[in-house]
């Protein structure tokens, strides 16, 4: 690991000053879960890190009003557990709970989640040259696609990359349409989540619409009563504490029998968290059963370009997505 | 160690936390052509030094730091504090669980800058003189090891994951405890320890 020297910003504007003196090769760190590791690992370099996670009111949860506003330093463990959330967006807080460990959630924040870095084991494994990886290194080729590729994406891959977006809360945040809020040398905007992710496509190291320098500083999400009808679906190799093979986010607005409105996003699928806009055109009025929502659910994979390894995906995530819709639909899962 | 106590205060000069040894003895090393012809690959990096306050187990520290350093490294290679284990380095094994404010955390991922100003406490703090702490005394109660490796960690997230109130069944005992590994396989030992020493806790 090189040498870093390390700052601690109290206002973001301190912090994005300290990034332009730093002349680019500053990081910003939160939690550290993911930048630490990496750094770990040689594969992120920085030479300056910016603390952020102390900034004054950086951890402020709100969920008063016609909106919920999440600080981006509000730690994963507080969001997953405040009262309301559990309660009316239960997606939210499994998306949360079901993510990491308890010890990392006592770490990691709930804007730098946004930003985790695949878990690919090629990225991860060839900062020393063994592996070719167009993420870590662009341009050197991808050792993932006809390599051991069982957990890469089957939805959103290029010739470049098919690496799986990692991350559990950014999926429930696009099934609710989350807007991020961002503060940069430029000053202050809102992206929408869907704007926000980018597909890899020939330039699978830019993951993020996020010039350098800019902090996330919060999380919107428009109040809807489809969250009291949702939930977040995991499926791991183990039971617990593993990233998803798929998963999916859903919430449900109904008239008594029949869906008014779906909100679906899919994740451990897709090369970026996943709208599954078919799925939830074709559940539009319908009245549920099983059988519909596996069909609504598959439409979503027919774009589905699968490797040697990784063809289950398309079954798992079509499933997954069925009985997450039916899992919501009851209305009545809570965290435990 | 250099150590120095004044007003209650331990207080450490500066040491190399991280390649300790390297760096000393390519420090050492004149200018020669075989030493020349060794050295460009393997460059030492010299660290930027942190100032740092913290609480240990309760008693106030200053530090010197080099930034690099994980909280898990501060503990063991520069406090010779060994009862926090380093198993993955990678925050994936839970052998390094120790409490930042209260809150268990993995120290592996923690850098060691981030507890200024905050407490720490690790399972040389949690026993009462010579009196084990309840969930120490449970994981004996309940034969809840077998090497121990992961115990000190365990036993850590064990005492949060009673204090958070998450060890109200044996299912959530299992999955709040599921950041910490046990290659052994004693889960079962594990799960009856907490949830004895939550029936204690809760009388108490």
């Amino acid at each position: 690991m090189r040498p870093v020297r390390y700052i601690r910003a109290r206002t973001v504007l301190e912090a994005v000053d300290a990034f332009a003196q730093a002349r680019g090769n500053a990081r910003y760190i939160a939690g550290g879960t993911t930048l630490y590791d990496l750094m770990k690992l040689g594969i992120e370099r920085p030479t300056c890190l910016i603390d952020i996670a102390t900034l004054e009111g950086a951890d402020r949860i709100d969920t008063e009003g016609d909106r919920l506003f999440f600080g981006a330093g509000a730690l994963m463990a507080d969001v997953a557990e405040t009262r309301s959330i559990v309660r009316d967006y239960p997606l939210l807080a499994q998306s949360l709970w079901k993510a990491a460990s308890q010890q990392l959630r006592n770490m990691a924040t709930v804007g730098g989640n946004l930003l985790q870095r695949t878990r690919c084991p090629y990225f991860r494994n060839g900062a020393a040259g063994v592996y070719p990886c167009n993420k870590r290194d662009p341009g050197s080729g991808c050792a993932a696609i006809g390599g051991l590729d069982r957990s890469q994406a089957v939805l959103g891959v290029s010739d470049a990359c098919n690496a799986v977006s990692p991350g559990d809360w950014p999926v429930a945040l696009t099934a609710m349409n989350a807007r991020i809020e961002l503060v940069g040398l430029d000053g202050a905007r809102t992206v929408s989540i869907d704007d926000f992710y980018q597909l890899p496509g020939s330039t699978p190291h830019i993951e993020f619409a996020m010039a350098p320098g800019e902090i996330v500083t919060g999380i919107t999400i428009p109040k809807t009563d489809a969250g009291r009808r949702s939930t977040y679906h995991k499926i791991r190799d183990r039971e617990s504490y593993a990233f998803a093979l798929a998963s999916a986010a859903v919430a449900l607005s109904m008239d008594g029998d029949e869906v008014r409105q779906a909100h679906v996003a899919l994740g451990g699928v897709a090369t970026r968290p996943w709208r599954a806009s078919e799925t939830e055109a074709l559940l539009q009025g319908q009245t549920l059963t099983y059988e519909r929502a596996l069909d609504a659910a598959r439409a979503s994979f027919n774009g589905a370009r699968p490797g040697a390894h990784n063809k289950f995906k398309i079954e798992l995530g079509a499933r997954t997505v069925a009985d997450a819709i039916m899992i919501a639909a009851r209305g009545t899962n809570h965290v435990a | 160690m250099s150590e120095q106590r004044h007003q209650g205060v331990v207080t450490f000069t500066r040491r190399e936390v991280l390649e300790a040894g390297a760096v000393a003895s390519f420090a050492g090393v004149t200018s020669s052509s075989a030493a020349d012809a060794a050295a460009p690959a393997r460059q030492a990096e010299h660290g930027i030094t942190q100032r740092l306050s913290t609480r240990i187990n309760g008693t106030a520290m200053a530090l010197e730091i080099d930034a690099r350093a994980s909280l898990l490294d501060m503990l063991r290679e520069r406090l010779g504090m060994m009862g926090t284990k380093k198993g993955c380095d990678h925050g994936q094994c839970g052998a390094c669980t120790v409490h930042v404010d209260g809150r268990r955390v993995a120290s592996c991922l923690t850098l060691a800058a981030k507890v200024d100003g905050r407490e720490v406490t690790t399972i040389e703090g949690i026993s009462d003189g010579k009196t084990l702490h309840p969930m120490q005394q449970a994981f004996i109660d309940h034969d809840a090891l077998q090497c121990g490796y992961c115990t000190p960690g365990q036993i850590m997230a064990a005492i949060a994951c009673v204090r958070e109130g998450h060890a109200s069944s044996r299912e959530q005992i299992r999955e709040y405890m599921s950041g910490n590994i046990c290659r052994c396989g004693a889960y079962i030992g594990i799960v009856n320890a907490i949830e004895q020493a939550a029936r204690q806790t809760e009388r108490t």
